[in-house]
């Protein structure tokens, strides 16, 4: 090491510092400077590889430790009072046994945070050691070193199943055609693998790759935490640029998969790198319940503060008032007295550190501690343990398990949470003809036509081999198997088999369509062998077939049932059909998303085998048995904003340059342009009206749509449009925009193939679980990015909609976004929003578009108002953020407790929102569940999570609370009351370890128990009744009058217990200490009795007799051993003495009745005269099961009201087809009433061409909402149905403010 | 048939016990607290209650109680010329008479008011281990005596400390006048304290003769004579184990206060104290002017429920009566109010 100035060594770190911070980072291959010193490295601004994790070092761990855990204001405020102790005019007699509460407190919390930053340094450790292979120029192999070793600008070479060590740009992997998979499963969850390409035109295509070769600068942007973002762009010493993206980058923490090896240049190592800079630790929430707890503890503070006040004032009057200086009154060793204000002010703090239990520093370890035992028992609960994925409910957050208690709000996604967000394909739409795939009888209708079309085709190309058109048929399935992102894996094949069989397939495509017309007759045979009724199923579709153009829903052969039976035929149909399928049984799927997977394996029931997918290929295995290959020229990748995807691929026959996109009907239908060749434009047109009718029908079904379309492109075109996309990709800014760009310029004029319903089936018990949760008091919004008509019929299916609910559907046609509000002022409906009661019966469905303009600020109050008013909201179309925005709007303006839950990375935003957010373990990967407070994997769930644990932590925790502050001013008042007889003094008549252990042995561990084991009512009668979760809402059972009135039970008690001696040992020769031994007695008897008002179970009685036996145990232990330990107490043989004495036994028999009896008695008399809904359910509890169902049912029909008449329909109306609901209304307002269902769709239009806004449209606008006023109120007379009054009323609020 | 649940129970690992401990449905054994269970309960608590207070009072009424005071703040009082400060070595007389036989064993108590033997600073001020017998306390008492732990010379008091300093030293003898004489009535000093305080607690250090032990020290400011000549008349009552000494230094809880003196048990008076007159003659050495204190002499006889206290007895009856009371109000309530389910 050279001596280097501290001037250089400054100007340095500077450079370093300027170097990280710039938006653009060049990296050097770091094989040059190989051996050289740290200086002369080109890349030695940027850290290495090493991580460190730990919060502490060992030195510093103590004051660290210690810094940390005064951010804590209490622990600051108990050392203040420890300290104060040491000062000598408050007389504390042992100010060192004041330090051992706040000290043993401490000491546990830094052994936590000890073991727990040792377990991060082992972790830290075994991952920094962990071997990899570095490229080294001296030995010109990759040789094996440590990951903290890796630097930026090395070459790293990852083998398969390897754990990646840093962010790598991938250069060259073992794959011919440059691909990798990765699994990315440390990171977020997801266990499908993703594909990772190498830079294209950068490396080297020998076999072997070199990195001393490399010679580019690797230009890359500053270190974020996007995972699924990187931008970078390599500059050839030519200066040609070549540009890269996250497709290219292997991130630290993945799992090479499938690939033998890559190799990758070093873009970002240790701390720089995406997976940890999105390792933000555990998230801390505090719980509504410890929010107000601050605030009853400052209350007692308060207190406290006033004790102390009336001790100093006592204590200067009591001085003043003698005459002369008594014996009794000992000067200081001057023999001087202070004067009687000195002393007082003396006497303040004396009484502080006399009286400072009266703020409970248990409190917040007890708190802990009952969490740490609520949470064993909730993920111990095999209620809430899935099975099938072999998962519990896990518990992120520790802290807020009470809140579960007091949820007011539920935020809930629909896929994959209300449903199971496993895809069934269910029908589809090809040409303008309707296929169901229902039952075992349908897939043969759709087979049978399709391979009627094929063979159609077929024999027309063969006729007229000069013909270019390929059947729509053959397309749209071929569109279903290779437009996606699917990866094919299989068990044992080698990537090898699967390339040398296409390559052999491709020779002789023509094999493959003259097969093709041979088949279908064979087909069609085992077709009708394995069905049970050949003949009538035929008939049946073959009727469906030609009555296609009228969409005739088969809603009669709907059953439960055939859902199984579907399932099994759209995934076994190959099999069945005894197919040539050798190697496609043991393919296996793995899909970004189910929808993806479901259209691959319907294409694969349907013959059309997804074989292989590579880099530039894909294989699709046709009916006949023959292998197709595509060359994929491109992929343009799906995003949100498109909300579709397409792959450009050539067709092995025509040669011809083939897009196939799929995707969101909306965002496909208007891209169809030109008709297809050959066609007229009208049939084309007719064949997307009959789509759209199709589509929208699906949708009503609540299945999820896609469109397929295909597109030929010209060689002419592709060529244009090559160009543009390869700049687009070499781009570094705006470089998503650009590629977005080149997408949609391609995307045009589509012609349409057919669209594709797939079923998402409702999870089970979620209506349940939803009527449950809302009888329970809880709103469920349910936010979708779905179609508004899917949404309403998964809310119908789920029963989040009843059928006699009024439905407003809100929804505003035009797309400029303009303020709904527009100042109108028609009418002063100044309708009191108080004296509209909660309506229970309307339900708003409203649109993402609209609800963007009802969360406008100068609209929120209004929707927030109206929307309290509903019984539940359902928003569609929806974007994540507009998710997070609704509930923070909603727990902002309402002040409620929300509740969200999700299962995919689009509920992430919503989840942190919300005051707990929980997260789905589902298909969707884990995102939702890592940013979750708790993890669940089923809905229904929720229920036994919010109505039992829910209900129990939070009454568990909230009496713990309140019983906790009432333990310690009951005890303290003790001493207060003993100032007035001692001078204001501060003389405690118990002695000091035994005060300290009454607090920490005798009366800890019974509330302790109660807050983690205390079941007030049985799980089964909150799942019964759940009207009983009400109990927790708002303020709950921790009100600020149950505190005060608990508070207010102290002083009686204390005074009971203070009084009931006092007058019983007037005038008698007790001292000090024999006073005070009865008064301990007594409160320990009474502070344990309170708690036993609320004895529950064997374990409570054990805990409590436990205590007793424990105090008396320990006092005796200690009166008989402690002769002079600790003065001036030395309460030796003073218990002894006391229990010898049968007036002991009769003062504290008679004061602990005394202090107890009002409780008792006010219980007694609450239960029999008034009692609460928690008591009834308490009382049934005790009653034999057949009775206790029996009165249940009773109950709830009596309070619930309408509850009977809904649980009557036990079976969720299913929403069918045949439901006349015309939901394409143009006119602006109207409204439909059908049968019993109320259906009000308001469309709120905007007129919005003109920019500025006229008084005339204003008029326009008003009249119209004037008529609509009309007619409602109309309506309402006709209707004598006081619910739809209420709907319009505060509709009409909402509209006309 | 072993081997396929083990392989159950290997693929549900994580499958939580189902046991009635984690899944919270212990046996739960829960006193409603309605009226109709409570009845009862306060029936049978009233009861008992007006039991224990009827004999409570009753024990409490057949205690005798003799209390004179003798602070001479009156004019009239025998003991108002000692009352001064000044007076030194000043006797006084006091007569009185009973009607009845006063039953044995009489206590003979002293008593002070507004004396605050509880305050703080003044009940921390001695030495425990000086008080123990320790000779090096002797030398150096510890610092919680100050400011009585050495005098002007820089000697140390022994015993050490404000209580031990304040001990109370007016001293009785009492007379039964039978026909003008005066007839000395035996009191008993012996086992007025606890018998850990004289045995255990309090030690005197092992030299004799027990003077030698207080060499170099000196006597607490307000007392007449060393320690170790309290009790002249017995040797064993002397230093840190003298029955007065040990019943002054067990505090007094309140600041009014009784302190047993004397036990009458012997010859002529261990059935009691017959009915006559009787003079008490107090040695009046102790202040208590100075704060607004009284002094008295209280004779009493005990019995299993301690000295004479009504209010316990009363108590006892008052919520006994108030338990019955609640009851019938409970039985209305229960007529009235109760649960459906219980027909």
């Amino acid at each position: 090491m050279t001596w280097r100035s501290p001037l250089a060594l400054v100007r340095e770190a500077l450079r370093g510092q300027r170097a990280r911070e710039k938006d653009l980072r060049n990296l050097a291959s770091n094989l040059p400077y190989e051996g050289l010193e740290k200086g002369k490295q080109p890349n030695r601004y940027f850290p290495g590889n090493a991580i460190k994790t730990t919060k502490y070092t060992l030195l510093l761990f103590i004051p660290m430790n210690l810094f940390e855990q005064f951010h804590r204001l209490a622990n600051i405020y108990f050392v203040g009072l420890a300290i104060l102790n040491f000062v000598p005019v408050v007389n504390a007699f042992q100010p060192e046994v004041a330090l051992i509460p706040i000290c043993v407190i401490l000491c546990l919390t830094a052994l936590k945070d000890a073991w727990e930053d040792f377990r991060r340094y082992q972790s830290d450790r075994k991952l920094n050691n962990t071997p990899c292979l570095i490229y080294s120029r001296k030995e010109k192999q990759f040789v094996e070193r440590r990951w903290k070793d890796v630097r930026v600008g090395d070459f790293v070479r990852v083998v398969c199943n390897e754990i990646v060590p840093a962010d790598l740009l991938l250069l060259h992997t073992s794959d011919p055609s440059g691909v990798c998979h990765i699994e990315t499963s440390n990171l977020d969850g997801e266990t499908n693998l993703k594909l990772r390409r190498t830079m294209s035109g950068l490396c080297i295509s020998h076999p072997v790759f070199e990195p001393e070769s490399f010679n580019s600068v690797v230009v890359c942007e500053k270190p974020n935490n996007n995972l699924n973002h990187f931008k970078c762009y390599a500059e050839k010493p030519d200066k040609e640029k070549v540009g890269a993206g996250i497709e290219s980058l292997l991130l630290r923490g993945c799992t090479v998969r499938n690939t033998d090896h890559a190799v990758g240049f070093v873009v970002y190592a240790g701390h720089e790198t995406k997976s940890m800079l999105n390792n933000n630790g555990p998230r801390y929430k505090r719980s509504k319940l410890e929010r107000k707890l601050n605030i009853n503890v400052f209350f007692c503070v308060i207190l406290l503060f006033t004790m102390c006040l009336i001790g100093a004032l006592g204590h200067f009057l009591w001085l003043q008032a003698l005459p002369v200086v008594p014996p009794f009154l000992v000067p200081d060793s001057n023999g001087h007295l202070d004067s009687p204000s000195l002393s007082g002010f003396y006497m303040f703090f004396t009484m502080i550190i006399l009286l400072q239990v009266l703020i409970p520093i248990s409190l917040y370890v007890s708190i802990e501690l009952v969490k740490i035992g609520q949470i064993f028992f909730i993920t111990n609960d095999i209620d809430l343990y899935d099975e099938d994925t072999d998962s519990r409910v896990q518990c992120k957050a520790l802290n807020i398990t009470e809140d579960l208690g007091q949820i007011e709000y539920i935020f809930s996604d629909k896929t994959g949470t209300l449903t199971e967000n496993k895809m069934v394909f269910r029908r589809c739409s090809i040409m303008g003809t309707e296929y169901p795939h229902k039952e075992n009888g349908k897939p043969l209708s759709s087979c049978y036509s399709t391979f009627h079309w094929v063979s159609h085709s077929c024999r027309a190309e063969s006729s007229s081999s000069s013909s270019q058109k390929i059947d729509p048929y053959l397309d749209f399935f071929l569109a279903l198997a290779i437009c996606n992102t699917v990866v094919v894996s299989m068990a044992t094949a080698q990537r090898q088999r699967v390339s040398s069989l296409h390559s052999r397939q491709t020779n002789n495509p023509l094999n493959t369509l003259s097969n093709l017309v041979k088949k279908p007759g064979s087909l069609h045979r085992i077709f009708t062998f394995w069905q049970r009724k050949p003949k009538r199923n035929r008939t049946i579709s073959e009727d469906s077939v030609t009555e296609g153009d009228d969409f005739n829903p088969p809603v009669k052969t709907e059953e439960p049932g055939d859902i199984n039976g579907l399932q099994t035929c759209s995934l076994y149909a190959p099999s069945q059909c005894n197919m040539p399928a050798t190697t496609s049984d043991n393919l296996s799927y793995e899909a970004e998303s189910p929808d993806e997977a479901a259209l691959v394996y319907a294409a694969k029931a349907y013959g059309f085998t997804l074989l292989a997918r590579t880099h530039d290929s894909v294989t699709v295995r046709l009916p006949s048995g023959e292998d197709l290959v595509f060359e994929v020229l491109d992929t343009l990748t799906f995003d949100p904003i498109r909300k579709r995807m397409s792959i450009l691929v050539r067709h092995p026959i025509t040669k011809k340059f083939v897009l196939y996109t799929k995707g969101a009907d909306y965002a496909i239908m208007e891209l169809l342009g030109t008709p297809y060749a050959g066609m007229c434009r009208q049939h084309q047109k007719n064949i997307a009206a009959d789509t759209q009718h199709h589509l929208d029908c699906y949708a009503k079904e609540g299945l999820r749509t896609l469109c397929f379309t295909k597109k030929i492109v010209s060689d002419k075109m592709y060529e244009s449009w090559l160009v543009n996309r390869r700049r687009a990709l070499a781009a570094i800014d705006n470089r998503e925009e650009l590629v977005m760009d080149t997408a949609v310029q391609l995307e045009t004029n589509l012609s349409l193939l057919g669209a594709t319903g797939i079923e998402d089936r409702l999870q089970e018990s979620v209506p349940d679980t939803i009527v449950a949760l809302r009888e329970a008091g809880i709103q469920v919004w349910v936010l979708t990015g779905d179609k508004p008509e899917t949404a309403v019929n998964i809310g119908y299916a789920c029963r989040l909609l009843e059928d006699e609910d009024l439905v407003i559907n809100m929804s505003c046609k035009n797309k400029v976004r303009r303020p709904l509000s527009a100042s109108l002022k028609v009418g002063c409906l100044t309708q009191n929003p108080r004296n509209v009661d909660t309506t229970q019966d309307i339900s708003l469905v409203i649109d993402g578009r609209t609800l963007t303009m009802a969360l406008s600020s100068d609209l929120q109050d209004r929707f927030v108002d109206l929307a309290k008013r509903c019984r539940s909201v359902l928003c569609c179309r929806v974007t994540p953020l507009q998710k997070s925005r609704v509930v923070k709007v909603v727990r902002e303006k309402l002040k409620v407790m929300t509740l969200a839950v999700g299962d995919g990375a689009n509920d992430v935003n919503m989840i942190q929102a919300a005051d707990i957010g929980i997260g789905i373990s589902g298909q969707e990967g884990m995102q939702a569940v890592m940013a979750s407070d708790f993890a669940i994997s089923r809905f229904r769930h929720l229920k036994k999570l919010l109505l039992v644990h829910g209900h129990w932590c939070y009454t568990r925790l909230a009496n713990m609370i309140i019983y906790f502050f009432y333990k310690n001013v009951a005890y303290v008042n003790l001493l207060f009351w003993y100032q007035f007889f001692c001078g204001f003094s501060g003389t405690a008549m118990i002695d000091y370890w035994l005060m300290i252990f009454f607090n920490l042995f005798f009366t800890s561990v019974p509330p302790i128990m109660f807050g983690i084991m205390d079941n007030d009512v049985s799980a089964e009668m909150l799942l019964g009744v759940p009207e009983l979760y009400r109990m927790g809402q708002g303020a709950g059972a921790y009100k600020f009058s149950t505190f005060w009135v608990s508070m207010l039970d102290a002083f009686y008690q204390s005074l009971v217990c203070f009084f009931i001696p006092y007058l019983a040992y007037q005038d008698s020769d007790i001292d000090v200490f024999t006073f005070g031994t009865p008064l301990n007695t007594i409160s320990l008897f009474t502070i344990l009795l309170h708690l036993s008002i609320e004895i529950k179970t064997v374990i409570h009685w054990v805990i409590i007799l436990g205590s007793v036996v424990l105090y008396f145990i320990v006092t005796l232990a200690y009166s008989g051993l402690c002769i002079t330990c600790n003065p001036p107490s030395n309460p030796y043989w003073i218990l002894q003495s006391q229990m010898a004495d049968p007036m002991f036994y009769l003062i504290c028999i008679l004061t602990t009745v005394v202090a107890l009896l009002p409780r008792y008695i006010f219980h007694v008399l609450r239960n029999s005269i008034a009692p609460s809904p928690l008591a009834q359910a308490r009382h049934l509890d005790r009653l034999d099961p057949s009775t206790k169902s029996e009165l249940i049912k009773e109950w709830r029909s009596f309070r619930g009201g309408g509850q009977v008449k809904r649980s009557r329909l036990s079976t969720p109306p299913s929403p069918t087809l045949e439901t006349p609901v015309d939901i394409h209304l143009q006119s602006p307002i109207s409204s439909d009433v059908m049968g019993d269902e109320f259906i009000l769709n308001v469309i709120t239009e905007n007129y919005q061409r003109e920019r500025n806004v006229n008084s005339e449209e204003s008029e326009e606008k008003a009249s119209k909402l004037q008529s609509l006023m009309l007619f409602l109120w109309k309506w309402s007379v006709h209707t004598p149905n006081p619910l739809v009054k209420r709907a319009e009323l505060s509709l009409a609020y909402f509209i006309l403010q | 048939m072993g081997r396929t649940k083990k392989m159950v129970k290997e693929e549900l690992a994580n499958r939580p016990d189902n046991t009635a401990f984690t899944q919270q449905r212990l046996p739960a054994w829960q006193p409603m607290l309605s009226a109709g269970i409570v009845i009862p309960g306060f029936v049978i608590i009233g009861l008992a209650f007006i039991g224990i207070g009827v004999a409570l009072f009753v024990t409490s009424q057949s205690i005798q109680l003799l209390e004179l005071d003798y602070t001479g703040v009156e004019q009239t009082s025998p003991c108002f010329k000692c009352s001064d400060p000044n007076a030194k070595n000043c006797m006084c007389e006091l007569t009185f008479s009973t009607d009845t036989l006063f039953k044995g064993p009489v206590f003979f108590y002293y008593g002070l008011s507004n004396y605050f033997q509880n305050y703080r600073s003044y009940g921390v001020s001695k030495d425990d281990d000086q008080l123990s017998g320790n000779l090096d306390n002797f030398k150096s008492p510890s610092d919680t005596c100050a400011p009585y732990e050495y005098d002007r010379n820089n000697k140390p008091f022994v015993p050490c400390g404000a209580v031990a300093n304040s001990l109370f030293n007016d001293t009785f003898k009492l007379y039964q006048i039978v026909n003008g004489a005066k007839k000395v009535v035996p009191l008993d000093g012996k086992g007025i304290s606890w018998w850990t305080d004289y045995n255990i607690k309090y030690r005197n250090p092992a030299v004799t003769p027990l003077k030698n032990a207080f060499n170099g020290t000196v006597k607490p400011l307000y007392w007449s004579k060393p320690a170790y000549e309290l009790d002249p008349s017995d040797p064993a009552n002397n230093g840190f184990i003298n029955q007065d000494f040990l019943v002054w230094m067990r505090r007094a809880a309140l600041p009014d206060f009784r302190k047993l003196y004397r036990r009458i048990t012997d010859g002529d008076y261990a059935e009691g104290l017959p009915a006559g007159n009787y003079s008490l003659q107090i040695a009046y050495n102790y202040p208590v002017l100075s704060f607004e204190g009284r002094k008295k002499v209280v004779f009493s006889n005990v019995s299993w429920m301690g000295g004479k206290n009504e209010f316990l007895g009363i108590a006892y009856l008052v919520i006994g009566s108030l338990c019955v009371v609640m009851s019938v109000v409970m039985l209305i309530v229960y007529a009235k109010f109760k649960f459906p389910e219980e027909e």
